[in-house]
């Protein structure tokens, strides 16, 4: 298990191809922050981003701010949350937009394996509930977008050292989801024989 | 006199409760700080090392910075433990309770989770209809009131389910159903966490039941779920059971989960409004 540092938004796509998973990523440059309000927009109700997202790192998370002036917020608490209830999107988001890379706690079922090899893109897994450290790896917001859907706006972070990610799907169609529940569903059979 | 006592005493209790939910957010307790260290110490994946020790870290850094564990500062859950003698009515405990929640989410600010479950719009500063959770048990002969109060995060509270097994599935049926559903939940809840089974009512010292707790403990760490679901040793650090009697005919097991960030804090209120805080309790 290799371990890479990637800087964001991405222009090559040797990039994403080099990551296997289990592999170990430190993050550097920009990554956009977005949750369920936010894609449903998107794609649901057809509005444009306002934001570039080719090549992009997406961050599932809605966090905790302190307004400073119209439009500046500064950092109170940033951590990630659930990605599985966001799937459906990988798709659209590779397609459409040039996505490379979503991040997020937990991962993503089997139905995101085969956009993210068809579309070269890569699943990371962080570490949830560790939003402490992972707020000191926040720089700065940048930017933030559609503010009326607070705190499920379109964010814009600069990151230092964002990390450690833990590959979960590469573009290979490798999944430590699936292989952990692979392997769990068989030894499943094993302990249910036992009980 | 004694509207002035049951005021100041409101204010006690607000001013814990606000005190106690910020707190519960930033410093977890020693037994589970001893119990996640077990965990790094013991665990052989490379991707689950990776995950307990960063975890390890991210409660150095929220002790150094003092800052929130996590950033899901969850639904506002106390259990309050009332002395049958304490002068403040629990109808004004929960007041106090409500506006000491909703207080420290404006003041420090917290994230505000709490919506209306059907509209889905934010219904206020962490409260709302029948927010916070209290949960309350009355002791006699007793004038004090302990106040703890347990933040519940979402991603492990979504990881909860209920099936009603029937008598002849026994306890093979509630351990095949607690295995299902902790396995079937993955990374999603942040594991390793604890596993909370009911098959009924209040906390037991019964042999019988804490024979099962030990048993599906290790079940449940047999299965190589691991830390944040990406395959390891240790998928839960505890598993407590509850358990009422049933009807004849009922096997009922519900799994509720608590993430890694088992947070709580605790509140000692004497009947004349002095508070010692307990991170331990």
């Amino acid at each position: 298990m290799a371990t890479h540092e990637v800087t964001f938004p991405i222009g090559d796509e040797q990039e994403i191809l080099k990551l296997r998973a289990g592999d170990e990523v430190v993050v550097q440059g920009h990554i956009i922050g977005i949750r369920d309000r936010t894609q449903i927009r998107i794609f649901d109700q057809g509005v444009e981003p306002p934001m570039d997202l080719r090549g992009a790192f997406l961050l599932h998370t809605a966090p905790g701010v302190r307004k400073l002036s119209e439009g500046r917020y500064e950092k109170v608490c940033i951590g990630t949350t659930t990605s599985a209830r966001m799937v459906r999107f990988t798709e659209p988001l590779g397609a459409q937009y040039g996505v490379r890379a979503i991040c997020g706690k937990g991962g993503f079922p089997d139905e995101a394996i085969e956009p993210m090899r068809k579309l070269g893109m890569v699943y990371f897994a962080i570490v949830g509930g560790a939003a402490a450290l992972e707020t000191t790896q926040i720089e700065e917001i940048e930017e933030v977008a559609w503010e009326e859907l607070m705190p499920e706006c379109l964010w814009k972070f600069r990151v230092k050292d964002f990390g450690p990610l833990t590959v979960g799907i590469d573009a290979h169609g490798n999944s430590l989801y699936h292989d952990v529940q692979t392997a769990a569903q068989a030894k499943l059979k094993e302990l249910y024989a036992r009980l | 006199m004694s509207i002035d006592v049951t005021t100041d005493l409101q204010h006690a209790v607000e001013d814990a409760a606000a005190h106690l939910y910020v707190w519960a957010l930033k410093d977890i307790p020693q037994d589970l700080r001893d119990a996640l260290r077990a965990a790094a110490a013991r665990e052989t994946s490379v991707p689950g090392r990776r995950v307990l020790s960063t975890i390890l870290r991210n409660v150095e850094v929220a002790d150094d910075d003092g800052n929130l564990v996590c950033q899901d500062t969850g639904i506002a859950v106390y259990t309050c433990r009332v002395g049958e003698r304490f002068p403040l009515h629990p109808a004004r405990i929960y007041e106090a309770l409500r506006d000491g929640t909703a207080r420290a989410t404006i003041e420090h600010p917290l994230r505000s989770n709490a919506v209306h479950t059907i509209t889905r719009e934010n219904t206020g500063p962490n409260v709302g209809h029948r927010l916070p959770i209290v949960h309350w048990e009355f002791v006699k002969d007793w004038d004090g009131l302990d106040v703890k109060c347990v933040p519940k995060g979402s991603g492990s509270e979504n990881m909860s389910f209920l099936k009603m097994c029937v008598p002849a599935d026994g306890v093979k049926g509630i351990k095949q159903f607690v295995l299902e559903s902790i396995v079937g939940s993955g990374g999603k809840p942040c594991p390793p966490g604890i596993v909370g089974v009911g098959i009924g009512g209040t906390r037991n010292a019964d042999p019988i039941v804490a024979q099962l707790e030990d048993g599906l403990m290790g079940l449940l760490n047999e299965t190589g779920i691991g830390p944040m679901g990406l395959g390891g040793d240790v998928t839960v650090l505890n598993c407590h059971i509850e358990h009422a009697d049933t009807h004849m005919t009922l096997n009922p097991v519900a799994v509720n989960y608590q993430c890694w960030a088992a947070r709580r804090a605790t509140a000692h209120v004497a009947a004349d409004g002095t508070v010692d805080f307990d991170r331990e309790a």
